[in-house]
């Protein structure tokens, strides 16, 4: 991939990029993966203009940003308009995480009667003010670059800034954790201990934490995509399921929810659990 | 009143910064007095509480997680605890010190992060930790660096700091071998050393005077500082099992805020660190003791600007700790205790860093969930900080707008309030209503 211009050197403060970081529904987990990088957190605040992170500074400014960061899902009508008032003052703006890329968890309640839901959280559901569901960034503005993961890994978080910031397009990996699994010498989870692992189509990027951990995989990156078909190739989710199904013996429901978790709403796993949705529904009389 | 001639005065702040969460004030003044706190959240509602019914007990620790990204442990301590009090479940030994072990990495990570990064430059006059780091690098390179250690800690222990994947309920997906523990121990010696530097620090700045009286509530367990047991005890002298705390504590709701406001029979009250110090202070480790004492601030901790030294004092309580499980750890036989899925319902309170952290759920013979209640740190502590406010604010009036408005965000921010699911947006209003005029 060329690069369009040559990396900022550090000493060129005067130039330096503006950086903003905007929250909308979230847990500020992966605002917390950019503080995390602790070693390197005082060399990105030399080389980047941090012009608004109200979660780690007072000096805010309106912008514009060179680029912008955002966590979170769109859930209040507010939120509607802010987003929009973030994209005209972006130049590249960029998602970080699961709520911001997927919808997140609270996306949940898009198979659900918010309203219901503030009746059983809330004694006076009338004050509250919230959508009836809960959506990625890019259902309502232009994204130029998605970071997946529940939190976002803060390496790949830097390799991304980097590549921005030296006009390179920025390329992650896309392919499933099975792959970086079997390439570290993982014993399976899912042949040896029969655990429903969503690695198979889950994208890698995690550092395979679960199965080294001697767990299954709950698909907090998001599906993969199919590297010999190229990008946007969607994970064979069918198969997956079915295996949990037929071979490690769950039911319906249990394969429902194995797709609708963190990244449920997200289309390839979405469409799997609707799927097992109807089978359920069809075999209830 | 400086201005007499007008009848309301507002003052706005666009948005109260390093703390994790979006708020509005509002205040009321009259006749040159106080009249009326109201300190609004606008947390988009995440009905976590709602979702979590008709999952399966096990998914509680990955989805609970999501709650807050800043103290995840906690939100999954409290949730696995519940559920192991309704299947008769008891964590003892090896696993139970290393939940322990796991809270210890949260803490000091957790209160790393606000004592250098979010509330010291308060206290020196900088808009952020990276603006300090101008002047005061060798400081602030410190703070980074322990809290990397607790973040290692968690690491190790869960795969990752944020949203950790081991905890389940019954135990862990795997506990470490004695060698990878012992290989942390060199950087939990050195952050050791320099969480003592840290109490020494915070205690010389300069605090505002503030005593509003405060109802503290904590764990108090029997011999140990409280992380995940312990009776829920008061200043004021209650002292109840963990369970029985709906019996006591109620949540209502206000208009003007998304985060229910809870009571204790009916009254406000204070939880976190400080609350925790003065109801535990005798079962803090040793140098975490010495350390207290020798800041010169005597016990019971009264002013909320000195949460900063509790936290403090608790970092290194925590690692003096992990030093000590560390030491003492042998590999328990199976990383997680049989159980059988049973029905029923089940309470547990823990000691988020923010403070208590209680949650319910009721889980059908399937091991499904029916029912979930949370009641999280920040709804304890909402009216509290509304208080603190109303004591504080007529030492303010006199001030310009934005120094006013800044004053108050200190106090709020001696809370670290994370009302996590925010926008991070503050506007404070002071009205002014004058009968002369």
């Amino acid at each position: 991939m060329p690069a369009t211009g040559p990396p900022r050197a550090p000493h060129e403060r005067m130039n330096r990029p503006k950086l903003g970081v905007f929250k909308f529904a979230s847990c500020d987990g992966c605002q917390l993966s950019i503080l995390n990088l602790e070693d390197d957190l005082l060399a990105v605040s030399e080389t980047l203009d941090i012009a608004y992170f109200p979660e780690a500074s007072s000096d805010m400014r309106e912008g514009p940003y060179d680029i912008a960061l955002v966590e979170g899902s769109i859930t209040t009508p507010e939120d509607l308009h802010r987003i929009v008032s973030v994209r005209e003052r972006a130049k590249v703006l960029m998602t970080i995480g699961a709520c911001a890329t997927a919808g997140g968890i609270q996306a949940l309640r898009n198979w659900s009667d918010v309203e219901a839901f503030k009746q059983a959280v809330y004694p006076s559901p009338q004050y509250i003010q919230s959508l009836s569901t809960s959506t990625p960034i890019s259902e309502h503005v232009r994204v130029d670059f998605e970071l997946w993961g529940c939190p976002i890994e803060k390496t790949q978080l830097m390799r991304v800034l980097i590549d921005l910031f030296a006009g390179v397009q920025p390329k992650l990996p896309t392919h499933s954790l099975c792959l970086d699994c079997k390439r570290r010498g993982m014993v399976c989870v899912l042949v040896t201990k029969g655990e429903p692992c969503m690695g198979p189509v889950t994208r890698t990027g995690c550092g395979v934490i679960c199965p080294s951990l001697g767990r299954d995989c709950y698909g907090c990156f998001g599906p993969s995509e199919g590297a010999p078909q190229g990008e946007a190739f969607p994970p064979n989710t069918s198969s997956l399921a079915t295996q949990f199904h037929h071979g490690l013996q769950l039911i319906p429901a249990e394969v429902l929810r194995r797709f609708r978790g963190i990244n449920g709403y997200v289309a390839p796993f979405r469409k799997e659990s609707q799927t097992w949705e109807s089978r359920i529904e069809e075999t209830t009389p | 009143m400086s201005e007499p001639q007008r009848q309301t005065r507002t003052i706005k702040i666009d948005t109260i910064a390093r703390v994790e969460g979006e708020g509005a004030l509002r205040v009321t003044v009259k006749n040159g007095l106080v009249d009326d706190v109201e300190l609004r959240i606008f947390e988009p509602p995440r009905f976590f509480e709602a979702f979590l019914q008709g999952r399966h007990y096990e998914e509680l620790p990955d989805i609970v997680a999501r709650i807050c990204g800043i103290c995840p442990v906690a939100y999954q301590m409290s949730a696995v605890h519940a559920v192991e009090s309704i299947f008769g479940v008891q964590v003892t030994g090896a696993l139970r010190d290393l939940r322990r072990l796991l809270y210890c990495g949260e803490w000091v990570e957790s209160h790393a992060l606000h004592v250098y990064m979010l509330q010291a430059p308060d206290f020196l006059g900088y808009e952020s930790g990276i603006a300090m780091a101008k002047d005061h690098a060798h400081v602030v390179t410190r703070g980074l660096r322990i809290k990397k250690a607790g973040n290692a800690l968690m690491a190790l222990l869960g795969g990752r700091s944020v949203h950790p994947v081991s905890v389940r309920v019954g135990g862990f997906s795997r506990a470490p071998t004695r060698r990878e523990l012992n290989g942390l121990t060199d950087e939990l010696l050195w952050a050791r050393d320099a969480a003592v530097e840290t109490v020494r620090w915070v205690a010389g700045f300069h605090f505002p005077d503030l005593d509003p009286g405060y109802t503290c509530v904590a764990l108090q367990p029997r011999d140990e500082y409280p992380f995940n047991h312990g009776l829920l005890a008061s200043s004021d002298g209650l002292k109840i099992p963990g369970d029985e705390f709906e019996l006591h504590f109620s949540e209502t709701q206000v208009a003007y805020s998304t985060a229910l406001h809870c009571t204790l029979h009916g009254k406000r009250y204070f939880v976190g660190p400080l609350a925790r110090i003065n109801l535990n202070a005798d079962r803090l480790t040793p140098l975490a003791r010495a350390a207290l004492d020798g800041t010169g601030v005597s016990l019971p901790l009264r002013n909320p600007f000195h949460s900063i030294i509790a936290r403090s004092v608790e970092i290194l309580f925590a690692l003096e700790e992990s030093l000590r499980l560390i030491a003492q750890y042998e590999p328990p036989p199976a990383p997680v205790e049989d159980y059988q899925v049973r029905p029923g319902v089940g309470m547990a309170c823990t000691e988020a860093p923010r403070g208590i952290l209680y949650h319910r759920y009721r889980v059908d013979a399937d091991g499904i969930v029916r029912e979930a209640k949370i009641v999280p740190p920040t709804s304890q502590n909402q009216g509290r900080i509304e208080e603190d406010l109303r004591v504080f604010l007529p030492h303010v009036l006199d001030l310009p707008d934005q120094a006013a408005a800044l004053a108050c965000e200190r106090v709020i921010r001696c809370y670290d309030p994370c009302i996590s699911c925010s926008t991070h947006f503050l506007n404070l209003e002071i009205h002014r209503e004058d009968d002369a005029s």
